[in-house]
């Protein structure tokens, strides 16, 4: 028995090394494991856990294995028969109740973290309340306590609950955002599912749609933006502010008859589809093609919020397969003039 | 009077159509089986190519979900499923000394149905679109609404044509089990094989019938514009997600335990040791049956069942860790103290065990509910699944082709070529899914038929496209193995390995139609074995050489799987005079089946001394 302390001395920094190795892996603002919030930390201290423990079985089982494969390989010319032994009630004993107590250190976390993380905050007046909607495929964000409704950038204060109440609007959906917190889905019919979350600081985080939900499941993104508490209240102020209409009357015109029968800008419009209003300053047009300042695209999904308006109006099919917005019937101008309108529709917060 | 009748003997092609023989039938379950495993192979390797870079063009978004669709449904239920029928067909009524199954007349009738419900599915290909709402089909996504062509109509039909046939073949082995073992074979000294497909088809009874439900419903609300799941009339999706994974998680069970039992079989025999702790071990897979069905709402921790289910269903799969666990001791104290030997049978089953432990410590990891909030419909997820699927049954299958091939066809499979396979299959399995782990942990979902660049999601997905080429290129060269072999002029003797323990390994090789010339008498666990540690050279027969009773060959099976094909054709587009005809063709089949007695015949004394051919 002593002889295997030095076993499990010599493993830990093995573990160590390979739950810095975690640590390390992915996109500050994509991976879920670098946990950017206390929700999707737990849930990441319940991933270290199990990887522990998980690899304390594989290299005990594979110790094995290969001991056994070098020991007891067939000779040459060895035609000796083996024991045949039926079994060991001592051992089977043993590794039976092992992998049960195992399974109580990683099983009494996890149900302590299941209520944890089912906590309702919806009625909690220091959170802030979202409802999100997902359609195919575009997010669609409303903040009751504030009366806004915006799509794609969730913004957030940082440091404060998000209690969130999800659905959908068609098919299932799955809200998640790696690095703050993991998923839940979007159910149809007021099937209404609630999660919550937090940012620790200040910043972008990538959120996905994880359910397939159709052709363009894969370009179902959206951002949360956290940002400091005076920020988030202008930035609340500045999205219920009366939508500033383009001067010249043709693009008016164009934008009334183009764009407003389905979407809204400020007051004006309906809201059948994402929310226009602040779109200059979001993080991306259509959730994949992101924004970028001038001469910084690196990557062919990048561009300036202009250019991006611009390919999105002119092909919506090749950048969103499937989507419901279709083609518009506009001449280069129009989407010209349309693009440069809606790139200055800028909040300032 | 032992003669019934004299039997029409059909050779060739009309041989094979009207066999009621399950060594035949398993040979056309393997002949079906590994066609479809190309086909979802070759899906398998689209998907990589499309995926090898951000970005990349190679299949528009809706194809792409077609090609991910048909690659799980044609993987688990037209490839895997069958390739198992084929080998419980060619071994298990060998093993507990049979003449054949209990129902040869349904065993060929559910090879053909299996076969027209895959073909029909894969003519959606040619049809105006394959389904495309992924493998578990869930609605809305699926419903008329949003899948507007004819795609998940010939999922609901073609799935649940090839159903019948394996809800049949389960209740089939189930009694064949039960009641037709040699004087002698008690439940306790049946193989480990035989085992788990006796476990196996109890969970094909119960598990399938759910299914059976499901399609039926879906199929209506599809078709005939039902609202079982249509939540703006009062149906509900999540109850869909229920109803799939009520089937779909014993499902995965059905798939895995037959690998348990060819391991089992495989690495005693290749160790030459008695399978170690063979009680437990039968306890063991009972056990995972059972608890299989307790915990399908794992599937569905972010569905919102709520704290309560996601915890009791959490602990309940945690469970399924023990029982898997004590298996994989048990095998490695198997192989402790034996004499183990390299050969391609038993590198694959010894390539299974770390393997399949990767893929059981995941789901032990995704059982934590919470942790599964992240895990869930990522990446993770896939390489988990893929672990326990292709580096545990698939592995086990070609374990058990390359142990039991002598005994199908009488022929070894070439062993430099099968260590070649092994060896390319293997690395590249790793090089395919070790790293998707990764990718899911740092954000990448499933099912997405494109990247952006510079998520640091590329060269982990360039790693996994080459691994997949390269398990592609391991089963083109088993199939070459398969061509080379077939053309080998060697004849074997019973035991071909020299090491057989059980019943099987005391026939010939292949195996006369009767199987048996005379019911073995089993003597104890390992038959064969114990015969030969006491110094005898076979089994002892349990009776004198008398005529052998057979079944009649039949086309009927054929004709009625052909009428439910048409039939499913005519109802999936509203033609109801084809869909009728169709039924017709299956209903008349089954009065011709009813009304017309055959008691089979015999091979007489005198035909058997002189030897019939196989």
């Amino acid at each position: 028995m002593m002889k295997r302390w030095p076993v499990v001395t010599r493993l830990l920094p093995l573990l160590a090394g390979l739950a810095l190795l975690l640590s390390a892996c992915g996109r500050e603002d994509l991976s879920a494991l670098r946990p950017q919030g206390p929700v999707a930390r737990e849930q990441f201290g319940l991933m270290q856990l199990s990887i522990s423990i998980m690899v304390i079985v594989v290299v005990v089982v594979f110790a094995l294995a290969i001991y056994v494969l070098i020991r007891f390989r067939r000779r040459k010319g060895d035609d000796t028969i083996p024991v045949q032994v039926e079994g060991n009630h001592k051992l089977e004993i043993i590794w039976t109740v092992i992998p049960l107590m195992l399974l109580v250190v990683l099983g009494v976390p996890t149900i302590q973290s299941v209520f944890g993380l089912a906590k309702d905050y919806s009625q909690d007046e220091n959170a802030i309340q979202v409802k999100v909607t997902a359609h195919q495929y575009w997010w669609e964000f409303e903040y009751p306590q504030y009366g806004i409704t915006t799509a794609q950038d969730l913004v957030i204060p940082e440091g404060k609950i998000i209690s969130i109440e999800a659905q959908t609007a068609d098919v299932i959906h799955s809200f998640w955002i790696p690095s703050l917190a993991g998923k839940i889905d979007t159910n149809p019919a007021g099937n209404v599912n609630r999660m919550f979350f937090q940012a620790d600081r200040t910043g972008v985080f990538l959120g996905k749609c994880a359910e397939l939900c159709g052709p363009s499941h894969a370009n179902m993104d959206f951002k949360v933006k956290a940002v400091d508490e005076a920020s988030f209240q202008r930035w609340t102020t500045a999205m219920a502010a009366p939508a500033v209409l383009p001067e010249d009357p043709a693009v008016a015109e164009l934008l009334a008859s183009q764009c407003l029968t389905c979407h809204a800008i400020g007051d004006q419009g309906i809201s059948l589809y994402p929310d226009l209003t602040g779109i200059g300053s979001r993080e991306s047009v259509a959730g994949i093609l992101v924004n970028v300042p001038e001469g910084e695209a690196e990557y062919t999904n990048e561009g300036t919020v202009y250019e991006n308006l611009k390919r999105w109006l002119t092909d919506t099919e090749a950048v969103k397969p499937g989507n419901q917005m279709g083609q518009m019937d506009l001449t280069e101008e129009e989407i010209d003039a349309l693009a440069s309108y809606l790139a200055e529709q800028k909040l300032e917060y | 009077m032992a003669h019934g009748h004299t039997v029409k003997r059909y050779t060739g092609i009309m041989d094979w159509i009207t066999t009621v023989d399950h060594k035949k039938i398993g040979i056309l379950y393997l002949i079906a089986g590994g066609f479809f495993f190309l086909i979802g192979g070759l899906e398998a390797i689209l998907i990589r190519i499309q995926l090898w870079q951000p970005m990349n063009d190679f299949l528009s978004a809706d194809m792409y979900n077609q090609v991910l669709t048909m690659h799980g449904t044609t993987m688990i239920f037209l490839a895997a499923m069958p390739i198992l029928f084929a080998l419980m067909n060619a071994i298990v009524p060998l093993q507990i000394g049979a003449r054949d199954v209990a129902f040869p007349f349904l065993n060929s009738l559910g090879f053909w149905t299996f076969l027209f419900g895959g073909l029909l599915l894969n003519i959606s290909w040619f049809a105006g679109g394959a389904p495309n709402a992924g493998w578990t089909s869930y609605v809305p996504l699926a419903s008329p609404v949003y899948s507007d062509t004819h795609g998940v109509d010939f999922y609901v039909i073609g799935l649940q044509i090839s159903g019948i046939g394996t809800l049949i073949g389960g209740i089939n082995f189930l009694v064949t089990i039960i009641n037709m073992r040699a004087p002698g074979m008690s439940f306790m000294r049946m193989p480990m094989f035989t085992w788990s497909i006796f476990v196996t088809s109890a969970l094909i009874l119960f598990a399938f019938p759910a299914l059976t439900v499901g399609l039926a419903a879906l199929m209506f609300d599809r078709l005939f514009s039902a609202n079982f799941f249509n939540p703006e009339m009062g149906g509900n999706a999540v109850l869909w997600e229920h109803i799939f994974w009520i089937f779909g998680h014993p499902e995965v069970y059905i798939l895995i335990l037959p690998a348990f039992g060819i391991i089992s079989e495989v690495i005693a025999t290749f160790s030459r040791k008695r399978l170690f702790g063979y009680s437990s071990m039968v306890f063991a897979t009972v056990l995972i049956g059972f608890l299989g069905f307790m915990v399908w709402a794992h599937h569905m921790f972010t569905t919102g069942l709520g704290p309560v289910a996601n915890a009791l269903f959490s602990i309940a799969t945690m469970l399924i860790a023990v029982p898997t666990g004590i298996k994989i001791f048990n095998w490695i104290f198997t192989m402790w103290g034996g004499s183990i030997t390299f050969n391609s049978a038993n590198l694959y089953a010894i390539g299974f065990v770390p393997t399949f432990v990767m893929g059981g410590v995941t789901g032990v990891m995704l059982a934590a509910a919470p942790a599964d909030y992240q895990y869930h419909d990522t990446y993770f997820v896939v390489a988990h699944f893929h672990y326990v699927i292709v580096g545990g049954l698939v592995l086990g299958i070609f374990a058990g082709l390359h142990y039991w091939w002598p005994k199908m066809f009488g022929k070894m499979l070439n062993e430099t070529l099968g260590k070649i396979t092994f060896w390319t299959f293997y690395i590249g399995f790793h090089l395919t899914f070790f790293v998707q782990h990764f990718l899911g942990l740092m954000g990448m979902p499933r099912r997405i038929y494109q990247y952006l660049d510079g998520l640091g999601f590329n060269q982990m997905n360039l790693i996994s496209t080459i691994g997949a080429l390269l398990m592609g290129i391991g089963s083109i060269l088993f199939v070459v193995n398969i061509i080379v072999t077939s053309r080998s002029k060697e004849k074997l003797g019973a035991d071909p390995w020299g090491d057989g323990r059980t019943l099987e390994w005391t026939i010939p090789s292949p195996p006369p139609e009767y199987n048996f010339l005379q019911t073995p008498l089993v003597r104890g666990f390992d038959a064969l074995w114990k015969e030969k540690m006491d110094g005898n050279k076979t089994v002892t027969p349990a009776e004198p050489v008398g005529p052998i009773h057979m079944p009649s060959p039949s086309i009927l099976p054929f004709f009625m799987s052909v009428g439910l094909f048409i039939g499913g054709f005519g109802f999936m587009y509203h033609q109801y005079i084809i869909g009728g005809v169709g039924l017709l063709i299956t209903f008349t089949c089954m009065i011709l089946r009813s009304l017309y007695d055959d008691h089979g015949y015999h091979i007489e004394v005198e035909e058997l001394e002189k030897g019939v051919k196989a």
